[in-house]
């Protein structure tokens, strides 16, 4: 295995009485895509802000790119692209000024930032908007210019957080794109996301985390494999008689989940596990037959839902 | 997880190590000052000029009207001079202040809390030095601006005395430097525009009072200890002394105060910025 460009352990971060995140070990080698999924106050944002040197740990072991933060914070920053959860560009700027500024930050020449910010434009798709003002730009846009600034000094490593979310369907699939685009290129990525479709569509490898803590860790295909059936039944009775049906399911499938709108029918064979339930005398108002996800992996893990 | 079965990183105790000096400084001012000179063309340019005319008005109305009644005045190295000249140096130092004081408050907390615009240098290579330096720098080059337009109405008028008014430029940003520093540092700490409208508060007293108007021995002695602690003061009689011609040895504690001023001013917002968003 080549040497990781990310190599966290026992990492630690105490705000107070609170800790955030609470010995976490996990390594990213070059060209790899790593997310961290989990739901909202899990501790995604504060490990990105210490991988991205911007965060001091209150205690264990975090090396990036061979060095460490707490001496070379501005040699390693050099070395990053940073996508933040919110989007912090230059309002008093146009858009193609705020890749040309937002390079220079980095030191570098100014012939050599307008040349890449040209074609990070193209690549953001933003040509033709170049001369607009941040803020008419749509919340796709501005999330792509995000984007282009923070590859502006050609980072080693792209640390995106919650990179989608607040943004509709037809934006998100087109920032996926451009993410894919970068990984093919051997950008090596890492990502934070409560969006498990992201977490199976961007991620090589990904930690479940809750609470501080990595829950499990593998690839989605692998976290569905060791913690999920192939397929899940979803079926609903009305909320009052959920209870008492998932009563009479015992045995179904090889695991129940019984949730306050639906009962989780976990099963190698979702349309033979329904079979079997109306077969009972049972009678669903609806049901649906699916494979499963790493929402049921974090279900399983935690026992609540990454989107609550 | 699961950390059986990585391979095991070495895991050396890490002490919350403090940021090396270099951890502070990029050596990378000029981008910063760059993306404000940028910025500038978006700003909203009659803001810009009301702070300008401020002293102007004041000069017209008080310097040129009420001087009339006045005649002459005697400044702190018993010289007489007239009215208008006495006040026109006062005026010029205030308006070096308010140019400083509206960029260093106003504008810095909108960039500190809204805009999140030094969060998002701070993810760069630059370093916390670069952007207090970087920012105080356009504090301090709004100030002067102020300040050179009013010496030219100074000049039209006939208000600078001597040729030492040429020393009062660099006096004047001196001045600038001082509060564009020291309103930053105390902008960090500030969490809601009401605390801004305090300084607004503060500033009006200072203005009207240091001497500015009047010689500071109307005043009984206990209040002009308190008016010559503030840094308006320093400011008007440095600035008065040099159009007026009046040199004196005190000048050089006045001078000495705006340094140690300057000095305080951008360690604490170096470290403010550094606590905020390098924690």
């Amino acid at each position: 295995m080549p040497q990781p460009v990310i190599t966290a352990s026992q990492l630690t971060k105490v705000y107070g009485d609170f800790t955030a995140v609470d010995g976490i070990d996990f390594e990213v080698a070059p060209g790899e895509s790593f997310g961290l999924l989990g739901p909202n106050g899990a501790g995604k944002s504060t490990t990105m802000r210490m991988v991205g040197a911007v965060s001091t740990r209150t205690s264990g072991a975090l090396s990036i790119l061979g060095l460490d933060p707490n001496d070379h914070g501005p040699d390693i920053r050099s070395q990053l692209g940073v996508v933040p959860q919110q989007d912090n560009l230059d309002q008093e700027l146009r858009v193609r000024d705020n890749l040309l500024v937002y390079g220079r930050y980095f030191g570098l020449p100014r012939a050599v930032v307008a040349e890449r910010a040209d074609a990070l434009l193209e690549f953001a798709q933003l040509t033709d908007r170049k001369k607009a003002k941040v803020d008419d730009l749509s919340g796709g846009m501005k999330r792509r210019l995000t984007i282009a600034r923070a590859l502006i000094n050609e980072p080693r490593i792209l640390l995106l957080d919650e990179p989608t979310t607040g943004l509709d369907p037809q934006a998100r699939h087109i920032l996926w794109d451009r993410l894919f685009r970068l990984k093919e290129q051997g950008t090596t990525l890492v990502l934070t996301t409560h969006y498990m479709d992201e977490a199976e569509q961007l991620c090589d490898r990904l930690v479940v985390v809750d609470k501080g803590r990595i829950m499990a860790e593998g690839s989605p295909a692998a976290l569905i494999r060791e913690y999920s059936s192939k397929e899940v039944l979803e079926v609903r009775f009305g909320s009052d008689k959920n209870a008492e049906a998932a009563e009479r399911m015992a045995g179904v499938g090889d695991r129940l989940e019984v949730l306050p709108d639906r009962i989780l029918v976990y099963s190698e064979n979702g349309e033979a596990a329904l079979e079997a339930v109306t077969h009972m005398g049972l009678e669903p108002i609806t049901s649906l037959v699916r494979r499963s996800s790493l929402e049921d992996v974090f279900l399983r893990l935690t026992g609540r839902s990454l989107i609550e | 997880m699961s950390a059986a079965n990585l391979p095991a990183p070495a895991t050396t105790a890490a002490p919350a190590l403090q940021p090396r000096r270099s951890a502070l400084y990029a050596g990378n001012t000029g981008a910063v000052i760059h993306r404000g000179l940028l910025a500038t063309r978006s700003t909203n340019y009659l803001v810009v000029l009301s702070g300008f005319f401020e002293p102007v008005f004041y000069l017209l109305s008080l310097g040129i009207g009420f001087g009339a009644l006045v005649g002459t005045v005697q400044t702190s190295t018993g010289q007489e001079v007239p009215y208008a000249a006495f006040i026109a140096p006062a005026l010029l130092a205030v308006s070096a202040m308010n140019g400083a004081v509206y960029d260093s408050t106003w504008n810095v907390f909108f960039k500190l809390n809204y805009s999140k615009l030094y969060q998002g240098m701070l993810t760069t290579s630059l370093g916390p030095l670069d952007v207090a330096l970087g920012e105080i720098f356009l504090a301090l080059l709004r100030g002067a601006m102020y300040a050179l337009g009013f010496m030219v109405i100074m000049q039209a008028f006939g208000l600078n005395l001597a040729w030492t008014a040429l020393l009062a430029l660099p006096a004047v940003l001196l001045i600038a430097f001082g509060f564009a520093s020291l309103g930053m540092a105390i902008t960090s700490y500030m969490k809601t525009f009401q605390q801004i409208e305090w300084v607004t508060f503060i500033m009006l007293p200072m203005f009207l009072f240091s001497a500015t108007f009047y010689p500071i021995t109307v005043y009984p002695e206990a209040i002009q200890w308190i008016i010559q602690a503030l840094p308006l003061w320093h400011g008007v009689e440095l600035v008065r002394g040099l159009t007026t011609g009046a040199l004196s040895s005190m000048m050089l504690v006045h001078v000495g105060y705006y340094l140690v001023m300057i000095a305080i001013g951008v360690v604490f917002t170096t470290n403010r910025l550094r606590a905020l968003f390098l924690k």
